[in-house]
């Protein structure tokens, strides 16, 4: 028996101009999934389920980027992409281009225990949720007129906006002089992609990340968050759930490089943690959240800042930004 | 230091009682795709450059599942996949849900080369390879009348065995058609060049009877192909197991973190992956190559610079 141990995150590389009222909303939020992830934890659910319930929580709310409030592809549609994995089992599932289903995560889990295979997009993952019967709404749904406005910023700009939700001339980098990824120019990130990492009291690890990706995105993008061992990933050791420069984090296979690490360097998680984020991220930005079977919990980001929150049973408990 | 490569043409159930014809067409095939890598590694071309070449023949060969030969989804339709990746900048690029690109590796390395992204799908995947002008054809050019007769059999056997609340047994049982050719498999290469660049590449189909919008693990970074300073590796079998295992960039892992070589790092990762589930080709940056596998057989080839060749199918066995 070991300590249940929760972590959140709403993404990383937050802008320190982002104004105070949205910070403290975005606190607001997360404070309150952990709250929904410790009382589940307390009525024994198994870890996988606390993070998907958590994920859904996070997903239903528009304030992050992912279900309602996901940001736009260029053509101004939503193409939603998660993933969940269960450590002890391995067992995963994900999903890519979901443009009608309320809760991708949901939708994640169904395609791992529901399907034979581990990974469907577009049409075919569509499809599958209304066998299901999954909760569907109209893409229009999860527009919200914040998302139009920054698309049209970002159309104007030319650029594939990270941190959509900075007004442009508060967003230092993008001005002048604008960094480059992939020899493609973007302002600063905080793609506010969601994700959580539970242990519960029997060791069990699980990890679920739900985003809408890069506002302005093509049409069809997929990023880190429904790629196994990139944005996700559990084993029988820890649990990861990744945020940031997708492309970054597919490059460095963060996630699975935490367990990796672990497993045949045999570090500790926080060592593992500090490792693959000061070793494997390269230039990219990006940051993670991550808990083992022995009931630790821990983040790590090399950017800003990144929303983030964690409980564990012994009566800790954090939320912040910075 | 010199130049090595390996190939492969999918790994699976592939019976020793596989007809003659069937095996030669193959292994005529993986000599003729051995001969382009080690001419063009003769001609110093990088790593990365080999890769894409060897792969767009295996792709454009119709009797691997890849390219032209990909196997139907349940739809009768074609989906494929592709993904690239360079060892030494970790640069990578990605596609799935291709219909109408006849190399679908060509058009993973322009996602890597020309977009912000890594990976594109399905509709967007199509509409930048429109954009590219990279050479698109009929959906029908690249099914062929085996894999109608395929996917009716997989079907057929479908019907009183599919239960989906058992998945992952269920993969292993409806994918073996019983003509013998075992589509379950992929093609790709992998390659040190004389500078010692590393690269992998993957190609496939998917598998029989897939559904539409099933995506494996050839495209997925770190499971079905995976690339770095120390090793390039291309992976085949039942893609699920191999998402799972993250079997790629685990065999880079296991050399780097626990510092054995390449063959004891893949040894390791396919011993650990489920039975009958998976095959793989690697080179690492000091010369070194393997090509184990825990399936009944895999396509294979690999060349050395120093004249050491081998193209094989089932274990301890080499064909002439």
């Amino acid at each position: 028996m070991v300590g249940w141990a929760i972590a959140v995150h709403g993404g990383a590389g937050v802008d320190p101009n982002l104004p105070i009222e949205r910070q403290e909303q975005a606190k607001q939020l997360l404070t309150r999934c952990l709250e929904l992830g410790i009382s589940s934890l307390r009525s024994s659910l198994p870890a996988l389920d606390v993070v998907e319930l958590v994920v859904k929580e996070l997903e239903s709310d528009p304030i992050f980027n992912s279900g309602r409030g996901s940001a736009l592809t260029a053509q101004g549609t939503v193409e939603m992409e998660a993933s969940i994995m269960d450590g002890p089992t391995r067992r995963c599932g994900a999903v890519s281009g979901v443009t009608t289903v309320k809760n991708p995560v949901s939708l994640a889990r169904l395609v791992m225990e529901k399907s034979p295979h581990s990974y469907l997009a577009f049409s075919g993952a569509e499809e599958l949720a209304r066998q299901h019967g999954l909760e569907v709404a109209d893409n229009q749904y999860f527009i919200t007129e914040e998302n139009v406005g920054m698309l049209k910023l970002a159309q104007e700009s030319n650029t594939i906006l990270f941190d959509y939700r900075v007004p442009l001339e508060s967003c230092g980098a993008a001005v002048g002089n604008p960094i480059k990824m992939n020899g493609m120019p973007i302002s600063l990130y905080a793609p506010e992609t969601v994700g959580c990492v539970v242990v519960d009291n029997e060791g069990r690890c699980a990890a679920a990340t739900s985003t809408g990706g890069l506002m302005n995105k093509m049409c069809g993008r997929i990023g880190d968050s429904p790629l196994i061992g990139s944005g996700t990933y559990a084993g029988e050791l820890c649990a990861v759930s990744c945020t940031g420069e997708g492309e970054a984090i597919i490059r460095a296979t963060l996630a699975r490089d935490v367990a990796a690490v672990m497993e045949y360097k045999e570090l500790g998680l926080q060592e593992a943690v500090d490792f693959v984020i000061k070793k494997r991220l390269d230039e990219g930005k990006a940051g993670l959240i991550a808990v083992s079977n022995k009931g630790e919990v821990t983040y790590g980001f090399n950017c800003t800042g990144m929303f983030r929150g964690c409980a564990t049973e012994d009566g800790f408990m954090e939320v912040a930004v910075w | 230091m010199g130049w090595v490569v390996a190939l492969h043409g999918g790994a699976g159930d592939i019976p020793r009682t596989l007809p003659q014809d069937r095996r030669e067409i193959r292994e005529t095939a993986l000599r003729h795709c051995l001969e382009i890598a080690v001419s063009a590694l003769k001609e110093h071309k990088s790593a990365l450059d080999v890769v894409e070449l060897v792969v767009r023949e295996l792709e454009n060969h119709p009797y691997f599942n890849a390219g032209r030969g990909s196997v139907l989804t349940s739809s009768g339709t074609v989906e494929m996949e592709a993904c690239i990746m360079d060892g030494n900048t970790k640069k990578c690029g990605a596609v799935s849900g291709l219909k109408t690109v006849v190399n679908a590796i060509s058009l993973a390395r322009l996602v890597m080369e020309k977009t912000p992204h890594i990976y594109l799908a399905f509709d967007g995947a199509e509409e930048f390879a429109r954009e590219q002008g990279v050479e698109t054809v009929d959906p029908s050019h690249f099914i062929t009348p085996e894999n109608i007769e395929r996917l009716q059999q997989a079907k057929e056997a479908n019907r009183v065995q599919i239960n989906y609340t058992q998945p992952m047994l269920n993969v292993s049982n409806n994918s073996d058609v019983p003509d013998g050719d075992s589509q379950l498999g992929t093609v790709g290469c992998v390659a040190v060049d004389s500078s010692g660049n590393l690269a992998a590449a993957t190609s496939t189909g998917g598998f029989v009877n897939k559904m539409v919008g099933r995506i494996g693990d050839t495209p997925v970074v770190g499971a079905g192909n995976y690339a770095n300073s120390f090793c390039a590796v291309s992976a085949t079998g039942k893609g699920e197991d191999i998402i799972r295992a993250t079997i790629g960039r685990d065999v880079a892992a296991v050399m780097e973190y626990k510092g054995v070589s390449l063959k004891e790092a893949a040894d390791y990762v396919i011993e650990s992956a489920p039975k009958g589930t998976a095959g793989l080709v690697a080179v690492s940056a000091k010369g070194e190559v393997t090509m184990p596998f825990n399936t009944t057989g895999m396509f294979r080839a690999c060349a050395t610079e120093d004249g050491y060749t081998e193209i094989g199918i089932w274990e301890h066995e080499q064909c002439d």
